[in-house]
C-alpha cells in the first residue's frame, strides 16, 4: 500500500485536493445561506488594496485636474451633481405623489410616508471570471449593508447585493442572466418578472401575448418581490411582440444609462404610486402667449385707432362715446333722449378687413 | 518492487526546478487576481485577460513537482473563487487540474522557449474555460453557454500575453 501510495503519490495528491474541493463545493451548495469565513478573509485582504489604488488614482486625477484644469468649476460641478441626483429623487417622488387628484391627500400621504433610508456607496472593482455581472462596492455589513438589499441610482435600480463582508459587498446587477424582479408597466399596468440577459438590455417574461405592452412604455418595480419597493423605474420598452409562448419584451435599464460609478443601497424602502402618465420630464414646445389686442406689436390693431380698447366692450364705449361728441350729446344729461345709434360719426373707426385709404394711390 | 530503474522513481531535471522567493510566490498570483478585479472596471475589454491561469501555469512550469503544481492552483482558484459569486471551489478544481498538468508537460519538455510557452498557454487557457464550464454545467446545473471560436480567439490573446509576461516573471528566478 505505501508502495502504490509512494509510486503515484502525485496522482494521490491530486486526486486528494480535488475531493477535498468537491466536498467543499457540494456543501456549499447544500447550504448557500451563511457567509464563509475565507469568503471574508479574501475579501478583507483584497479590498483594502483595491481601496488603496482607487483613492490613490482618484486623489492622483483629481490633484491635476484640480490645481490645474478647473479647479472652481470642478468643486461646483460635483457640488451640482450632487444636488441634481438629490433633485432627481426627490422630483420623482413628488411627481407621482402630485399626480394623485387631491393634493391635500397628495401632501399628507407624503408627510405619512417615511422617505427611503439608503446609503452611498462607490464601485471599486469587478468580479473575476466573464460570466456574471457582479461588481464590489465599497460599504458592507459595517455600513448596515445586508444580502438582499435592492440598489439603485437617481434613474432607476441597478441590482440587488447577494453577499455582504465587513468592508465590501458583492452587487449583482439586473444586467446578471440570474437576475429577477417584480415590474408593472406603467400604461396597461401588465405584471412580469424582469430578469438579466447577460448584454447591456433587459427582458420582462411572463406577459401573455394578450396582453398589452407598447414600444416606449415605461416599466416600474412593483414590489412584490419584497426587494425593490414599488415604484421605482425599471427601463424602457425597446422591442415587444408575441412570441411562442409569452410575450417577447425587451428593456434598456435606466439605471445603469449613465454609467456605474456611485449607487444607493437601500436600507429601508419606501413604496410609491405608479405615475399615471408617461414621465413628464420630456421637452415639450409651448408657443409664447399671444399679444394682447392693441398692443403695438400686432399690426392690425394700429389700423383700429383707439388707444387702450383692450376688449370688445371697450371698443364699443368707444364707438358710442364718439357717435355723442359727433352729434353733440352729453350722456346723463336729462331730458335729451338718446343720440341716433345708427348714425356712423365721420372719424368712425375703419373696418379692419378694408384697404386702409392713405395706402391708396393719388387718383389723376 | 524494488528494482525499479532509478531514472524513473525521480522526475526528469530534477536539478533545473527554478526557486522564487516567498514574497513573489505569494504577492505575484496576488497581484494578477488583483488585476483581474481592478483593472477591467476601466478597461472593460481587459476582463477577459484570465491573469490568474497564466500565473498558475508559469509557476507550475517553472515548480516542476507535482504537489506543487496542485497547491499553487487550488490556492490561486480557491483565492478566485473567494472574491466572485459562484461557490467555493469552481475555480479551484479547475485551476488544480491545469497546476497539475502544467507540471506534467514540463517534467517532458524544457517550457523555456517562446513558442512552447504560447501553446501552452493557449492549451490551458481553452482547457481552462471548457472545463469550468463543464463543472459549472454538470454540478451547479448553470445554463451558461459555451462559445468555442470566442474561447479560441481569446485563447491566442492570452498566450501573446503570456510570452512576454513569463519572460518578465523569469527575472524574479533566484539564481544560486
Amino acid at each position: 500500500m505505501d508502495l502504490i501510495l509512494n509510486r503515484y503519490r502525485n496522482l494521490t495528491a491530486l486526486v486528494a485536493a480535488i475531493l477535498v474541493q468537491l466536498v467543499l463545493l457540494a456543501y456549499q451548495v447544500k447550504s448557500n445561506q451563511e457567509v464563509r469565513l475565507i469568503r471574508v478573509w479574501s475579501v478583507s485582504a483584497v479590498t483594502p488594496l483595491a481601496r488603496l489604488l482607487e483613492n490613490g488614482r482618484s486623489s492622483t486625477v483629481n490633484f491635476f485636474k484640480d490645481y490645474f484644469v478647473l479647479l472652481d468649476v470642478r468643486e461646483q460641478n460635483k457640488r451640482l451633481q450632487a444636488d441634481l441626483n438629490r433633485t432627481q429623487l426627490e422630483n420623482q417622488y413628488l411627481r407621482s405623489e402630485l399626480d394623485t387628484s387631491e393634493r391635500g391627500r397628495a401632501l399628507s400621504v407624503f408627510q405619512e410616508q417615511s422617505r427611503m433610508k439608503t446609503v452611498a456607496a462607490r464601485i471599486i472593482g469587478n468580479s473575476p471570471g466573464s460570466n456574471g455581472r457582479v461588481v464590489l462596492i465599497d460599504r458592507g455589513t459595517a455600513s448596515g449593508i445586508q444580502p438582499g438589499m435592492a440598489v439603485i441610482t437617481p434613474d432607476g435600480i441597478v441590482g440587488k447585493i447577494v453577499s455582504s463582508y465587513p468592508t465590501a459587498s458583492n452587487l449583482l446587477l439586473i444586467t446578471d442572466p440570474s437576475f429577477a424582479a417584480g415590474v408593472i408597466s406603467q400604461k396597461n399596468r401588465v405584471h412580469g418578472t424582469l430578469k438579466g440577459t447577460g448584454n447591456s438590455s433587459l427582458m420582462v417574461d411572463y406577459v401573455q401575448n394578450e396582453q398589452n405592452v407598447e414600444v416606449g412604455e415605461w416599466f416600474y418595480t412593483a414590489g412584490d418581490d419584497r426587494i425593490f419597493p414599488k415604484g421605482l423605474p425599471a427601463g424602457i420598452v425597446t422591442a415587444a411582440g408575441p412570441g411562442r409562448t409569452v410575450k417577447e419584451i425587451f428593456l434598456s435599464p435606466s439605471g445603469l444609462q449613465h454609467g456605474l460609478e456611485d449607487v444607493l443601497v437601500i436600507l429601508e424602502g419606501d413604496h410609491r404610486p405608479i405615475p399615471e402618465l408617461p414621465v413628464p420630464n420630456q421637452p415639450v414646445h409651448l408657443q409664447p402667449l399671444p399679444p394682447a389686442e392693441g398692443d403695438p406689436a400686432d399690426g392690425q390693431s394700429a389700423t383700429r385707432g383707439s388707444s387702450g380698447a383692450q376688449t370688445d366692450l371697450d371698443r364699443e364705449v368707444e364707438r358710442t362715446r364718439r357717435i355723442g361728441e359727433d352729434q353733440k350729446h352729453v350722456f346723463g344729461e336729462r331730458g335729451r333722449g338718446a343720440p341716433d345709434f345708427n348714425k356712423v360719426p365721420d372719424n368712425r373707426v375703419p373696418d379692419p378687413g378694408a384697404r386702409p385709404q392713405a395706402s391708396q394711390p393719388p387718383l389723376p | 518492487m524494488s528494482d525499479i530503474p532509478a531514472q524513473f522513481s525521480e522526475p526528469p531535471r530534477r536539478n533545473s526546478v527554478s526557486k522564487f522567493k516567498w514574497i513573489s510566490i505569494i504577492g505575484i498570483p496576488l497581484a494578477a487576481i488583483l488585476f483581474q478585479v481592478y483593472v477591467p472596471r476601466f478597461f472593460t475589454y481587459l476582463a477577459y485577460l484570465e491573469m490568474p491561469l497564466l500565473v498558475t501555469v508559469y509557476f507550475s512550469l517553472m515548480r516542476r513537482s507535482p504537489p506543487a503544481g496542485v497547491l499553487i492552483g487550488m490556492c490561486i482558484g480557491l483565492t478566485q473563487d473567494s472574491l466572485s459569486n459562484h461557490p467555493l471551489g469552481m475555480f479551484g478544481i479547475v485551476k488544480t487540474l491545469v497546476g497539475y498538468f502544467a507540471v506534467s508537460v514540463s517534467q517532458r519538455f524544457e517550457a523555456n522557449s517562446a513558442l512552447l510557452r504560447l501553446v501552452l498557454a493557449f492549451f490551458f487557457f481553452f482547457f481552462h474555460q471548457f472545463f469550468y464550464w463543464v463543472l459549472a454545467r454538470a454540478l451547479l446545473g448553470e445554463a451558461i453557454s459555451f462559445e468555442p471560436i470566442q474561447t479560441l480567439v481569446l485563447g491566442v490573446l492570452n498566450a501573446a500575453v503570456a510570452v512576454p509576461l513569463f519572460h518578465i516573471l523569469d527575472k524574479l528566478k533566484v539564481t544560486e
